[in-house]
């Protein structure tokens, strides 16, 4: 039993963190909100560079080959500076569909280009209001019709892994029959997009029923990508009540404060030791992933929420301005908390995964 | 990362269950019934010799001191595999060797250390804990029970005070104790450690009437009790020192707890909702066990990952308070969202329901574990402190001798 990541694992964390700390000041973040930007394309260019990109992906797919851990590491960290890259939706959902449920041609075709960041995917399965898995979209004779939306990066993708029903297929962005139009997006950082598919030219990808796997392990690392989230908050949080005077002493002295810090601190802890178990379950343990996963959803969702609200809140009204730091996180928090379905979902997952559980409940 | 057993740690487990699966039966407790606490006491002896006998005692405790000097990992997998079995473990047991025996490893002399940790390992010395007072609890250094040598040349302390919230105090043989013994300097500093045997002339005992119906916590009364000064452990003065060892063992804890989620998801399954479904069904209620459920499993990993710490020679320091402050809480969350999934039958049970008492049972004194060991609010000073980096209290007492103090 080894309850720690290995010194590999917390080399990768803090060349990721060093990258990041240099690459994405949050004067960068203001500046790509004020520009209406896409993302930060010259960080995606070096992230590709480092070989984050292909993190996971199988060597033989021109990917680096490493774990859920070794990603989820540096999941973390791009948590941890709001770095606006279409990783999640490139790297840890489309790429991994196309492991999963892709056809030897497909992952041949495409997973080379994910790692090297020559092409982004996008993965589109809500359709508006409702469920995270929308079920209006359909494929015929290799001709997508329906519109999903919101869907994360559209703007900067060249393809899509759209979910059909219980499946997936690839869509070609740029095509007739494919209409993309911006959204005015809460998470300012990371634009979505409404897609329209007219008869456009897909292709099913083989495998089935594979959502609930695909969506475990996209959980695993949004849990990561929250944990660097909270950890950040919690830092600047702490940082700035140290700073801060008031009625003549150190805002940081105050037992109010001391206590929301505390149960901040002990939040992030418990969700990112449910995230290492979680990594490790992806990895190596698959009858332990759907609880695990769940588990880790739940606690990193919590962790980031109470972070982002009360590290705002200690910064009082400085922290509903623009010029400080507290809203990046604040909006971050909701996308993570929706994009991967709701606390119903995973508190569903994680019941259902106890043992025994099945005919208890309906 | 692994959480799977080396192969070391798998025969280790192996030699664990089989030794257990021939010998804890016989000492298991009844279930669902309550029994006398003399006979609980005499029945944890039994185990601890039971397990000193077959060289599963002290598992962590240096090999040259009498125990087997193993790893704090191979303590966690022999717990986990104890905890299949509901054996007679408690403070009767685990205040002996989770706290007297690592302050007499460390303060004690040689000759205590051959008098008491073997006995205490086999059973045979079982101890209490006698720290608060009725006016230093979480404050425990504002203790006054004082203790000043005998004036007949002997070295011998004549004790007297109060004690208080001294668990199982009527049935152990010795006890710790922390007095006063010089009140002219500033209060940690005046404090000296004592083992002191229960039957001395002077101490009286008194069951406290616990709100949970229970008397397991007592009133100690100390007049003019005389302590050699062979039992004194650590230096005069150096009393402090020793209760933050003792408080150590305390926080870190080497127990595998049973999950106190997982039953309540069978009891809302056994539940009613009166529209042909269960309580299991119920939106409300499903998410509040699965965030409990997440919690206590983060929370179990986050042990785990400061055990590894430990065994890596590393000192977890306060992170430890992490592990107590976030379990009683939960716990006292949890159990209340049980009985309020049970409906009014919560509140009166049928005879034949053996989980509804022990589940009010356990709402009552999930307020204990919020208190004892280190409260909420002061293991939330202690991480803001020590771990964040937060500034201390403002302390008035800090310099001041302790007799001028208010």
């Amino acid at each position: 039993m080894d309850f720690d990541l290995s010194d590999e694992q917390k080399m990768l964390a803090e060349q990721a963190r060093g990258l990041l700390a240099e690459r994405t000041p949050y004067d960068n973040l203001r500046k790509l909100i004020d520009a209406g930007a896409e993302w930060d394309e010259p960080l995606w260019r070096e992230l590709a560079e480092m070989g984050f990109l292909g993190a996971n992906i199988p060597e033989a797919f021109g990917g680096l080959g490493m774990g859920e851990l070794d990603l989820g590491v540096i999941q973390q960290e791009l948590g941890r500076v709001n770095a606006a890259v279409p990783f999640f939706s490139s790297i840890v959902l489309a790429a991994d569909a196309i492991r999963l449920a892709g056809s030897e041609a497909q992952k041949d075709e495409w997973l080379p280009k994910l790692a090297s960041g020559e092409v982004i995917a996008c993965f589109a399965s809500a359709e508006g209001p409702g469920p995270l898995l929308g079920q209006g979209a359909s494929l015929d004779g290799g001709k997508l019709t329906g519109t999903k939306q919101p869907v994360a990066d559209a703007g900067v993708a060249n393809l899509a892994v759209v979910q059909v029903g219980d499946g997936l297929a690839l869509v070609r962005l740029d095509q007739a029959g494919v209409t993309r139009t911006r959204l005015d997006s809460f998470d300012q950082l990371r634009p979505h997009y409404r897609i329209d598919f007219d008869g456009a030219g897909a292709e099913a990808m083989p495998g089935r029923g594979l959502l609930p796997l695909l969506l475990d392990r996209a959980a695993v690392q949004a849990a990561f990508e929250a944990v660097g989230a909270s950890e950040a908050c919690l830092e600047m949080g702490l940082a700035y009540v140290k700073e801060r005077q008031m009625f003549g002493r150190s805002l940081s002295s105050y037992q109010a404060i001391k206590h929301k810090l505390s149960d901040m601190a002990v939040a992030n802890e418990v969700a990112k030791s449910n995230a290492y178990f979680a990594g490790w379950a992806a990895e190596a343990s698959p009858d332990d992933l759907p609880a695990a996963a769940s588990a880790a959803r739940l606690s990193a969702i919590r962790a980031f929420e109470m972070a982002a609200r009360e590290n705002l809140q200690v910064h009082g009204g400085i922290g509903y301005t623009f010029e400080a730091n507290c809203h990046f996180y604040y909006r971050r928090e909701r996308l993570l908390a929706v994009n991967l379905g709701n606390r119903g979902y995973w508190a569903d997952r994680l019941l259902d995964a106890l043992p025994g559980a099945q005919g208890k409940a309906a | 990362m692994d959480f799977t057993d080396t192969p070391a740690e798998a025969a280790f487990r192996a030699e664990a269950r089989a030794w257990l699966a021939s010998h804890a039966p016989a000492h298991e407790l009844p279930a669902g019934i309550k029994i006398p606490d003399t006979e609980e006491a005499d029945r944890g002896r039994a185990w601890m010799r039971e397990l000193f006998d077959g060289g599963w005692a002290g598992l962590t405790f240096p090999k040259a001191l009498g125990g087997r000097g193993l790893s704090g990992i191979e303590a966690v997998i022999f717990a986990e595999e104890e905890s299949r079995y509901h054996l007679p473990k408690g403070p009767f047991t685990s205040i002996g060797t989770g706290m007297a025996l690592p302050v007499i490893a460390k303060h004690g002399t040689d000759e205590q250390r051959a008098r008491f940790i073997e006995a205490t390992l086999k059973g045979d010395v079982t101890w209490c804990q006698l720290f608060s007072e009725p006016a230093a609890g979480s404050d425990l250094a504002a203790l006054r029970t004082k203790a000043v040598r005998a004036d007949d040349g002997s070295g011998d302390w004549i004790v007297n005070g109060q004690k208080v919230w001294s668990s199982w105090a009527h049935l152990t043989d010795w006890g710790i104790l922390v007095v006063r013994t010089d009140p002219t300097v500033p209060k940690h500093k005046g404090l000296t450690f004592f083992v002191v045997d229960m039957k001395t002339p002077g101490i009286e005992t008194r069951p406290i009437r616990q709100i949970s119906g229970m008397s397991e916590f007592n009133e100690t009364f100390l007049t003019d009790v005389r302590i050699p000064d062979a039992n004194r452990i650590g230096a005069e003065g150096e009393g402090w020192a020793c209760c933050m060892t003792v408080l150590m063992g305390e926080r870190l804890g080497s127990g595998a707890h049973r999950s106190g989620v997982e039953p309540l998801v069978d009891y809302a399954a056994a539940t009613p909702d009166g529209r042909g479904a269960t309580m299991l069904d119920d939106r409300s209620i499903r998410l509040q066990l699965a965030e409990a459920l997440a919690d206590e499993r983060g929370l179990n990993h986050f042990q785990a990952r400061l055990r590894t710490m430990v065994s890596k020679g590393e000192n977890p320091g306060a992170l430890a308070g992490m592990v107590k402050l976030g379990y009683a809480g939960r716990q006292q969350r949890v159990l209340g969202l049980g009985m309020e999934l049970r409906g009014l039958d919560a509140l009166a049970a049928d005879p034949a329901d053996t989980f509804t008492p022990d589940l009010q049972y356990d709402y009552i004194y999930s307020t204990v574990m919020r208190i004892a060991g280190g409260a909420d609010e002061v293991l939330r000073n202690q991480i803001a402190e020590r771990v964040l980096g937060m500034p201390g209290e403002v302390r008035m007492d800090k310099d001041v001798p302790f007799e001028q103090l208010k």
